[in-house]
This record gives structure tokens, sequence and C-alpha cells, in this order.
């Protein structure tokens, strides 16, 4: 696949000065909507995740008329549910010397320079509110005796940061943004439409206006129009097939937005977590995230020789290779996660994986119990075991735990600007669906903090902006809205007519091998060369051999799926594209070509410090640049040894 | 349910108590007995008391069943479609088997033993017997199913009352503040099984004669 | 493992459905029960038949989708699992499963396993949140909560509105599901001002929906795959009787 170089962009909507003021700057200058007039302005939300639930639900708060949209069959089922580690904020209520600038500074170090200084410091000042908000709204935080809030250090901080909430942080997260939904829904402001699936964007003039959904109960397709649109339709981890990410997750609305004209941002940035439960066989669905704190406590290791077959417990100390601990002496098994991931492929690319298929290293915590006593790790892993011992049948106690590194977080998405508008006017993009704030490298428990900064505070704001010039907007053109709506409905009808002799599934399977092959953990210019020309083929062979069942007027779980199937198709070929341009290794992506003498990622400053925007176009794809500079934060390369 | 309930168990308590009076002798209670007639006079009319008491049972029982059927109706509709496998219980459907049915079998039971105590129609003495004779010949050796009939039928009380006092406690909302409420529940109608059982087996053995 | 599944078929709202019986072979000791579901519809779409339409989406136990009725138990035989947690080695070769969907008349079928269950949301909607618009709230260290309440409302809290108790319950009533809500939010100092004017609306709203009156039988708890205390009930209907106490 070829492509073409464009016009670089910028974001011109951050303001100058001094970062600590830029947010409050771009606040005042933010044109008001006087509240008569909210009422007359509608806005589409599409998605009920951290992002997209607080967002609804703060617009019908300000009195505007909202349309919220999700494909569950309730707001509060959304994928950011899942989390579990916790949330970042720059409290210091410890006293630890934590600040909103070390939180920043932190982020844009995590990101490995990759993202953009404004944005980030306006996320660690947002992040002090999320969390007096969700406490105000009832979340069941983890307090101390005192009753005061407790916290603790996540994903290699040396401060203690993160507010959390047992291991299902997201959930009471979620339920909170859940709640006051529901509460805006009682009151008539947001009109709820659950099982409803976004297949297509509607522009007009120039600017977002609607969306094509299809009701996923009767298969109709409805058109629903607005002043501007909001998607918070989360990552597309899932073109991967196995990930951590919920079944459901899917590309298809930030897809249909980004061949509307929406520019597509880092696209290769994918986040590996090094702790998940080993795939177990061929039909396998969905990996499962075992929280990283096991690490603190749990030894990595893999036999010393290939091919051994030994169980476990049988085989001697002197032949066991604690890698981790040999490789970085100074942070030994609390390598950040890229690098963890990495180093568990490598031994394992070796011959030296255990478990089915050789996809798996030990994470042993035979040394913990002997130090601690079982007693002592009951109380602080107990549920996790619990969990791992549920999908695996094996018991974490008397045998160590098998763990691979498995698809967790995209921190590529649309492109938005300072105001989380995208490169269409009126379509903004908040929460994992843009390409904000983690750069190549997301931090733990700083994804619910953005979702929940953009939803609760930042756009509630800026799109007022906007919409201060709603009453001026054109009317909508029928023919833009017509054309969206058939262009959805041809593309049912033909996926329903294909009738060939292969399920979605089986090309998403092979989809996802052929990612996790070549533009997963690392990245080689044959490997994605061979990806991009198998990608077209296979994506030709579904068109010619997929069999969807049943037809568009009823609840067709096969449809949606194939629907979905085609989206990552397209994706996946503009990752590899991304993942190939950048020859540099940073943060989640990790090019072979890109390292040094000891086998770390090299960083390339003088040429790749910019975000990458793809924009689509009828001739293939044109690349924009949006050049970083770092005023702040001084470029350096990471080291953990 | 749960006021109706708790009236149902005032008076079953009074009625043990009453009962248990049958150790202290025939004199002590048919003398409690005409008590219970003559209480109150002359400010009530002969029987007054016991009147009221009996048209408070009989608003209470059928309250009770009034909301038992309330209930079931509720749950019916609620649940129009049945499972078709064999609904498995998990919580040892204990309460849901005891509480309608063993209610059902409870009020069998009343209606027999007022025929049997109060109208006598039931009594080998039949109905002009003081009560002491109508009690002792309705348990007497010779008449053991009968025994037995009534032991079934308050071992039934004492398990719908296992469950009842404790579901009353929890509608009324107290369980919760007051464990030790739910503990003296059970410890209630263990009591009160083991209170109405020692009368009629005392006197099928023949302590009581 | 061969397997008999016995997977209750509707079409829709409007059809009046059945069981329909399949064989499934060489099923994975290690399979979820979900995955299991997957390979037999892998198997019906190649045969140009309809899969069998059921929820889910995180698989791992917290989203609440996942809802069958597994040889009448909720979530299955597994204690404090959901569907998509169950996995195959639970089962034995040759053994039947009979697998439907939640009945109760609030939550009517939309098609095979797959049922509506707004109607808790619309429970939410009653009454289930504190009002607290985005930029209002005071400090979070404002309002000390102690540990305790903190934890016990934590407990509550983690209710992942299944609905496997309504299924569950021979009343068919959701009075776990609308406790667990209350007592979360009735337990921290924030939830206070709205307390019984919550407990009031949110219980109403219930028995409008058409769910079953609560007789303290205890099935909702056992199969919540949660563990929701049963003791929430008893603290929604203390929060239920004192506001209605006093608002007459
Ligand atoms: C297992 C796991 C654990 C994690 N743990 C942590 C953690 O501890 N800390 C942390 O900070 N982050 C964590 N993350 C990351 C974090 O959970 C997510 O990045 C975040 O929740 C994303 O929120 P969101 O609102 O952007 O999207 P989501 O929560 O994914 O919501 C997407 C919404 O969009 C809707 N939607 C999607 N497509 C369509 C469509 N086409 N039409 C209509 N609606 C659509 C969905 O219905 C849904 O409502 C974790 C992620 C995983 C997978
Ligand atoms: C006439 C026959 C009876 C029937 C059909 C009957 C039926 C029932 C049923 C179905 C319940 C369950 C409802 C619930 O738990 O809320 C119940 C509860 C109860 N019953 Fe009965 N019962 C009968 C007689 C009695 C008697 C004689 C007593 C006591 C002396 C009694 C005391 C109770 C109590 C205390 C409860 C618990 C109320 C509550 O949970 O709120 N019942 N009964
Ligand atoms: C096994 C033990 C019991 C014995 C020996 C017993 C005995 C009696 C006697 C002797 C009477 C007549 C009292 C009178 O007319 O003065 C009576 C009345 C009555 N008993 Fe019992 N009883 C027993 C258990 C029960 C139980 C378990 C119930 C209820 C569930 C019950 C309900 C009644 C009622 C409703 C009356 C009528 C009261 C009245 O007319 O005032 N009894 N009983
Ligand atoms: S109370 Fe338990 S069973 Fe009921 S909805 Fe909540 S989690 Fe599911
Ligand atoms: S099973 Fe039903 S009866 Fe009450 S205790 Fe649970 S709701
Ligand atoms: S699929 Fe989410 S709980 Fe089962």
């Amino acid at each position: 696949m070829n492509y073409r170089e464009g016009e670089p962009i910028k974001d011109t909507k951050a303001p100058e000065g001094p970062i600590e003021d830029r947010w409050e700057k771009r606040k005042f200058s933010a044109r008001l909507v006087n509240p008569a007039n909210k009422r007359k302005i509608n806005v589409i939300v599409v998605g009920t995740g951290l992002a997209g639930g607080s967002a609804a639900a703060t617009l019908g708060e300000l009195g505007y008329k909202v349309k919220s949209f999700c494909y569950q069959d309730s707001p509060r089922r959304a994928h950011s549910i899942a989390a579990q580690g916790g949330i970042n904020a720059a409290k210091n209520y410890r006293g630890d010397g934590d600040s909103i600038y070390r939180l920043f500074y932190d982020t844009v170090k995590g990101g490995d320079f990759r993202a953009r200084e404004s944005n980030v410091y306006r996320l660690a000042q947002v992040s002090v509110n999320i969390i007096d908000q969700a406490v105000a709204q009832g979340v069941p935080f983890a307090r101390e005796y005192g009753g005061l809030l407790d916290t603790r250090s996540f994903g290699g901080a040396q401060v203690s940061r993160t507010f959390y909430a047992r291991g299902q942080t997201g959930q009471q997260l979620l339920l909170g943004a859940y709640s006051a939904l529901e509460r805006q829904i009682a009151a008539g402001t947001v009109e709820m439409h659950t099982r409803h699936e976004m297949l297509e964007l509607i522009v007009s003039d120039g600017r977002a206006r609607g969306v094509v959904v299809r009701d996923m109960v009767t298969g109709e397709v409805e058109t629903h129009l607005a002043d501007a649109v909001v998607l918070a339709t989360g990552g597309y981890g899932n073109v991967f097939f196995l990930s951590t990410n919920a079944k459901g997750c899917n590309t298809t609305a930030i897809w249909r937005a980004h061949q509307k004209g929406a520019m597509f941002a880092n696209p290769c940035y994918t986040q590996i977590h090094p702790t998940c439960i080993p795939v177990s066989g061929e039909y396998q669905s969905k990996l499962t995230l075992m929280s990283e704190s096991l690490r603190n406590d749990g030894r990595v290791w893999v036999p010393l020789h290939k091919g051994d077959q030994r169980p476990a417990g049988e085989i001697p100390e002197d032949e066991r290779d604690y890698y981790l601990e040999r490789i970085y002496p100074a942070f030994g098994n609390l390598v950040p996660r890229d690098i963890a991931s990495r180093a568990a492929k490598n031994v394992c690319d070796e011959g030296r994986g255990v478990g089915p298929g050789g996809l798996g290293v030990y994470l042993d915590f035979a040394d913990a119990i002997a130090r601690l006593g079982r007693e002592a790790v009951e109380k602080k892993y107990g549920n996790l075991f619990e969990m791992y011992e549920r999908i695996t049948g094996e018991d974490p106690y008397t045998q160590p735990m098998r763990i691979y590194p498995a698809v967790h977080y995209t921190m590529g998405g649309l492109w938005v600007d300072y105001d989380l508008q995208s490169s269409i006017p009126g379509l903004f993009v908040i929460g994992e669906a843009n390409f904000s704030d983690h750069g190549a490298n997301r931090l733990g428990a700083s994804a619910l903090m953005q979702g929940l900064a953009d939803g609760y505070f930042v756009l509630p704001t800026t799109i007022g902006d906007y919409l201060a010039d709603a009453h001026r907007f054109d009317a909508i053109d029928d023919q833009q809205v017509a054309e969206a709506e058939i262009a959805v409905k041809n593309r049912i009808e033909k996926l329903l007519s294909v009738n060939g002799t292969r399920t979605a599934d089986s090309f998403h399977r092979e989809l996802g091998k052929l990612m996790w092959d070549y533009c997963g953990m690392e990245r080689t210019e044959e490997g994605l060369r061979k990806a991009l020309e198998r990608i077209p083929e296979l994506r030709a062979e579904f068109w010619r051999d997929v069999k969807v069942s049943g037809v568009n007027e009823e609840l067709n779980q096969a449809l949606e799926r194939a629907g979905r199937v085609a989206d990552f198709f397209d994706l996946a070929e503009l990752m590899c594209l991304d993942a190939l341009h950048r020859t540099e290794s940073c943060g989640g992506h990790f090019r072979a070509e890109s390292q040094d003498a000891d086998g770390e990622a090299l960083r390339d400053d003088e040429h790749f410090a910019y975000v990458a925007a793809w924009e689509s176009t009828p001739d293939g794809p044109v690349l924009h640049k949006e050049d970083l500079q770092y005023e702040y934060v001084k470029m350096t390369q990471r080291s953990y040894k | 349910m749960a006021v109706s309930g708790a009236v149902l168990v005032f008076f079953l308590v009074a009625h043990m108590a009453g009962n248990l009076k049958i150790f202290a002798g025939a004199e002590s209670f048919n003398g409690y007995a005409a008590w219970l007639r003559e209480v109150g006079y002359p400010l009530l009319p002969h029987r007054g008391l016991l009147t009221l008491l009996e048209a408070g049972l009989v608003v209470a029982i059928a309250a009770h069943m009034y909301s038992a059927i309330v209930l079931a109706r509720r749950a019916a509709h609620a649940r129009p479609v049945k499972y078709a496998a064999k609904v498995r219980s998990r919580a040892d459907g204990y309460a849901t088997r005891t509480m309608r049915w063993g209610g059902v079998i409870i009020f069998f039971f009343v209606i027999y033993h007022l025929l049997d105590m109060t109208f006598g129609v039931a009594n080998p003495e039949g109905h002009a017997a003081t009560p002491f004779d109508r009690m002792v010949a309705g348990f007497e050796p010779a008449r053991w199913y009968i025994t037995v009939f009534y032991v079934i039928s308050v071992v039934m009380v004492g398990l719908h009352l296992r469950h009842g006092l404790w579901s009353a406690l929890q509608t009324l909302g107290l369980a919760r503040r007051h464990p030790v409420l739910k503990a003296g529940a059970t410890g209630l109608s263990a009591l009160l099984t083991i209170g109405f059982l020692v009368v009629p087996l005392a006197i099928t053995f023949g302590v009581v004669r | 493992m061969n397997l008999t599944l016995k997977v209750w078929r509707q079409s829709g709202p409007d059809d009046d459905g059945r069981l329909v019986r399949y064989e499934i072979e060489d099923v994975s000791p290690d399979m979820s029960f979900l995955e299991m579901l997957d390979v037999l519809n892998e198997r019906l779409i190649l045969a140009g038949d309809d899969p069998v339409a059921f929820d889910h989406d995180c698989r791992e136990g917290i989203c609440g989708m996942c809802s069958m009725m597994i040889d009448g138990v909720a979530h299955g035989p597994q204690k404090n699992t959901t569907t998509c947690q169950l996995h195959m080695r639970h089962y034995k070769d040759g053994d039947t499963i009979v697998i439907e969907p939640w009945r109760a008349r609030p939550f009517p079928v939309v098609k095979d396993l797959v049922v509506d269950r707004s109607a808790f949301d619309r429970i939410i909607q009653a009454g289930g949140f504190i009002s607290v618009p985005a930029g209002s709230a005071p400090d979070a260290h404002a309002t000390p909560v102690p540990k305790l309440d903190a934890d016990a409302a934590f407990d509550a809290a983690t209710c992942i509105g299944c609905g496997a108790c309504v299924a569950a319950c021979p009343n068919g009533s959701a009075s776990l599901f609308t406790a667990a809500k209350i007592t979360h939010l009735g337990l921290l100092p924030q939830g206070q001002p709205e307390r019984g004017s919550r407990a009031r609306a949110m219980v109403e709203q219930m028995d409008e929906e058409g769910f079953g009156g609560c007789t303290n039988t205890g099935e909702c708890t056992a199969v919540c795959p949660k563990g929701i205390p049963l003791d929430t009930i008893a603290r929604m209907n203390a929060d239920y009787l004192r506001a209605s106490r006093k608002s007459g």
C-alpha cells in the first residue's frame, strides 16, 4: 500500500503561554451558549463508557438535548466496566511529593515523548476534579481506617497516586457515570438508545451532523441528526481477535468517521499487557488480564533448556531462568509493561515457553508463599488466584501460574485538537477512541483518568465554543443523509448476499493471527510488508466467501460480527502501514531494526517526534505530520537496567 | 403478611402458655378456660374479650391468607412462562417449599382442630365436656393417630414459623440491625413447637390423665 | 467430550419458542461455556441455520451481559460465577444440558436466550443515583467515610445488574438488585439526603415494572455471581418503610 505525504498540521486550539494557565485560558476564551438556546441544540453521543457516559450526562445537565447510543442492552455494560487496577490523580493526599507537574512529567515520559505537552498537563490538572466528582456520586473507593481515601502506587510510578476500588475500579467509576446518565434520562434531557450500533457518520456542508444506526433488535436502519456528534466508542484492540477487550469492542464507528474525512492518528501504537492468562486452545474467544500487581511478589521464569517438558515442580532451581531478574537486575520483575512483554515473547520464541503451544511463562509464588506465608499471599491476591483457577483449573498456590502477554489498549485513534475536535468540524472524539494524551505508551491507571477528564470536564466546555455558532449552521442536506443511509443498507445487503463457506469469526481469527505475528509486540519491515500483502487478499476472500446467516430484520449476531470484521481489515492495513513508516521504536511500537546493542528500544527523535495523522482519500492514505515540541520535559531515552 | 403473621404469633404464644396449664391440673386448666370467657366482665359482656380475640384472629387469618394469595398471584404474574428444566434450588428451597404448602396444611389443621377442641364435633367427649376432658379424651393413647396428626401439624407450624418469623423481621427491615433477633426467631419457633408438643404427648403417654 | 444440548429457540417475542436438541462433539474441558456455544454457532452458521442468540460482552464476569438458565440454575452450577466464567470442566462426557433464557414478565424474551432487561435501567432512573452535577463536588476528603461503611457499601455496589436474582427467585422479584443499589448509596454519607425518597421511588418502580414480591426465600443471593447479601433487602425494607411513614 502506498501513501503520500500531505500538509503538516498544527493544533491551533491550545493557547500559548505558561503551561499551567493554558486550560484556564481556553476555558475563558470558549464562548458560552445561552441556556435558552441549549435546549434547542442537539448533540449525539455514541458510546456509554467512562468517556461517553460522563459526557452525555454532563451535556444533559448543562441543558443540551442529547441522544446517547450503545450496542449493549444497557449503558452500564460498556467495556470500561472491566478496568481493574485504578485511576490516577495528582491529589497528593499522601504528601509523598506528588503534584500536577509530576503526573504530567510521568505521563509524557511514560508515553515515550510522543504526546502533546498541553494536553497532558490539562489531564493532570483535571485529574484532581475527577476524584471529587466520583466520590460525591458515591463511588466507594478504598478507604483507610481514618475514613480517608487510600491510594497505591501503580505501573512503576514512584508516588502513590492511584485511587482504587478493590479490583473493580472501572466498574465503580462507570456505575457512577451510568447513574448520572440515568438521572438525566429520567429528567428527559438524554434520550437513550441501547442495542443500537452506529454504522455511518452523516456529514453535511463539511460538518458532522448525524449518524446512521442499526436497531440491533429489529434491524431497522435509522438516521439521527444533530448539531454535533461525539464519538466515545473505545479502542480497537480487537483487531487482533484475541485481546483483553470485551467481545463487542470494535472500530466501526471511528473507522466510518475516518472514511468520511476524520484523520486517524498513530494507529500502530498498541499496548501489550504482560500478565494475561495464556491461550488454551483454538476455540479461545478472548484473553483475561491478571492484575499487574502480581508481579510485585511473583517471580517470572522459564526452563533454562529448550523443550524441557517436565512439570514446573520437577525442574531444579539451577535449571530455571529467571530472565527478568537476570537481564534487568535493577527493576527485575517490575520492568514496564512493554519490556516485560517483549522479554516473554523472546524466551518463547527461543522455544523455552511453557504450557499449550509453548506460549507462556511461569509466574511463580512459591518464594512469596515461603517468605510471607500462604495466608498473607491469599489476603493480597486471593481473588486473583481464584479467578485464575476458575479459568485454568490449576491451583496457583501449588503450581506456578502461566502467563503470556496480550493486546490490551490502543493509544492510537482519531486525531483531535486541544478541544477534542477531529478534523471534521462538529465531530468530537473522546476516551480511548481518540489518540490524544498517552503518546506511544499509556501508563497504568491513566485511561480511566483520561476518559473521565474528557467526558466530565473538557468536552462539555470545548463543545460549547463550537455550538455557540449552531444557529448559523446550514440546514442539513437531505441528499447527504439519504446517501449515508443507502450506503449502510447496501453494505448490509452485500454481507448477507455473499453466502460463502467461512464464518466471519474464522476470518477474524486469521486476521488477528496475522496482526499478532507481524504487527504485534515486535515489528519488522519484512513482516509488515508480508502483512500488507496478505491483508488485501484476505479482505477479498472475505467479501467473496463469508457466510452470514439470517436476515437483516431481526436480532442477527452473525451480521453484527461480519460488519465489524469487515472494518477491521481496513484498519489493520492502516496500522501496518503506520508501523512500517515509523522506522523507530517507541513505547508500544517496537521495530526490530531500531534497537541498541542490548536489544532495548531505540527512539529516533530527530525524524519521528511527530504525530502521524492519516487521511483517507480515494487515491489512498495521506500522511499529515504534527510536530511535537517539548518545552517543559527534556527528551531522554528510557532505561530500566 | 408480616403484620398478620405477627398477630398470629402472639396468639400462638398465648395459646401455648394456656395449653401448658394442663400440667397444673384440671382445675387450673378449666379455670383458665372459664376465665377466658369471663375476663373483663361486667365491663365487657360474657365471652366479650374472647369474642373480640376470636374476631381479631379471624381477621388476622383472613388477612394472612389474603396476602399469601396476593403474593402468589403476583409471583405467577411475574413469571408467566415457567422454566422447562426443573428449577434447582440453590438456597436449599426450604422456604419456598414449606411456606406455601405448609401454610395450606396448617389451614386444614386449624379447621380440624377447631372442630375437635372448640366445637367438639370431632371430639369423643363432644361439646358438652369440660375443656380438660375434651383435651384428655382427644389425645388418649388409643387415639394415638390423632396425636401423630397433631405432632406433624405442630412441626409444620414450627417450620412455618422458623422461616416466617425471620422473614417478618427481614420484611420489616429489622433483621439487619439486630442479628440477635434472627437467632431469637429460630429460638422462639423451636420453643413454641416444643411447648405445643408436650401437651398431647403427655396425655398420650399418660403423664396427664 | 460429547454433549447433548437442549437450547431454547425462539425467533422473536411473538414466537412460542421450544427446546431444540443439538449434539456437540469434542468439547474441551478448558473451554468456557460461551466458547462451547461459539463452536455450536459456527457450525449452525455454516449450515445456513440461525445461530443461537445470546448476550455476552466482557466474558470475564463483570459486565453482567451474559444470562443463561443452565439446567434450572441461573448462571449454572458453579457458585459466584457468571455464565461466561463457567468452564466445561464441570461437565462430563455424555451430559445433557438444558439452556434457557431468564424468565420474568418484566424481562421479555427478545430472541433465543436474549432478554430485555431495560426494567433494571428504569429502576435506577427512579432514584439510583446521587444528584451531583459535574463540577459541583466538594473536595473528596471533605467527608471522611468510616472504612467499615465504605466496605459494606462496596459489597453492595458490586452488583453487575445481570438479573440472575430475578431469574432464580420463585416470585420473580427484583428485590436483591434494587436493594443492592439502595444499600450502596444509603450507607454513604453522600447518599443520605436522598435516602428516603430514593428507596421509595425505586421500590415503587420495581413494583410497577411487574416484578414479584419478596418472600425472603434467598434463592437470589444463592445464585448472585457477586454474592450480594440478603440483608441488603432488609435495609431496603427499612428505608422504604421509614420513608413511607414519614410522608404517609
Ligand atoms: C481488562 C482491562 C483492564 C483495564 N484496566 C485499566 C485500569 O486499571 N486503569 C485504567 O486507567 N485503564 C484500564 N483499562 C483501559 C480502560 O478500561 C479503557 O481504556 C477505557 O475504559 C475506555 O473507555 P471509553 O469510554 O473510551 O470506551 P469504552 O468503555 O470501551 O466504551 C465504548 C462504548 O462505545 C459503544 N460503542 C462502540 N462501538 C459502537 C458502535 N459502533 N455503535 C454504538 N456504540 C458503540 C459501546 O457500546 C460502549 O458503550 C483496562 C482495559 C482492559 C481491557
Ligand atoms: C392459614 C394458613 C396459612 C397460610 C396459607 C400461610 C401462608 C404463608 C405464606 C405463603 C407465607 C410466606 C410469605 C412471606 O414469607 O412473607 C407466610 C408467612 C408467615 N406466616 Fe403464614 N400461613 C398460614 C398460617 C399461619 C399461622 C397460623 C401463623 C402463625 C401463627 C403464620 C405465621 C406466619 C408468619 C409470621 C409469616 C412471615 C410473614 C413475613 O414474612 O412477612 N402463618 N404464611
Ligand atoms: C398441639 C397442641 C394444641 C393443643 C393441645 C390445643 C388445644 C386447644 C384447645 C383445648 C382449644 C380450645 C380452647 C377453648 O375452647 O377454650 C384450642 C383452641 C384453638 N386452637 Fe389450639 N391447640 C393446639 C395447637 C394449636 C395450633 C398449632 C394452632 C394454630 C396454628 C391452634 C389454634 C387454635 C385456635 C385458632 C383455637 C380457637 C381459639 C378460640 O376459639 O378462641 N391450636 N386449642
Ligand atoms: S444482585 Fe446479583 S444476581 Fe442480581 S443483578 Fe446484581 S449481580 Fe446479578
Ligand atoms: S429469591 Fe426472591 S423471594 Fe426475596 S429473598 Fe430473593 S427476592
Ligand atoms: S459476558 Fe460479561 S459478565 Fe458474562
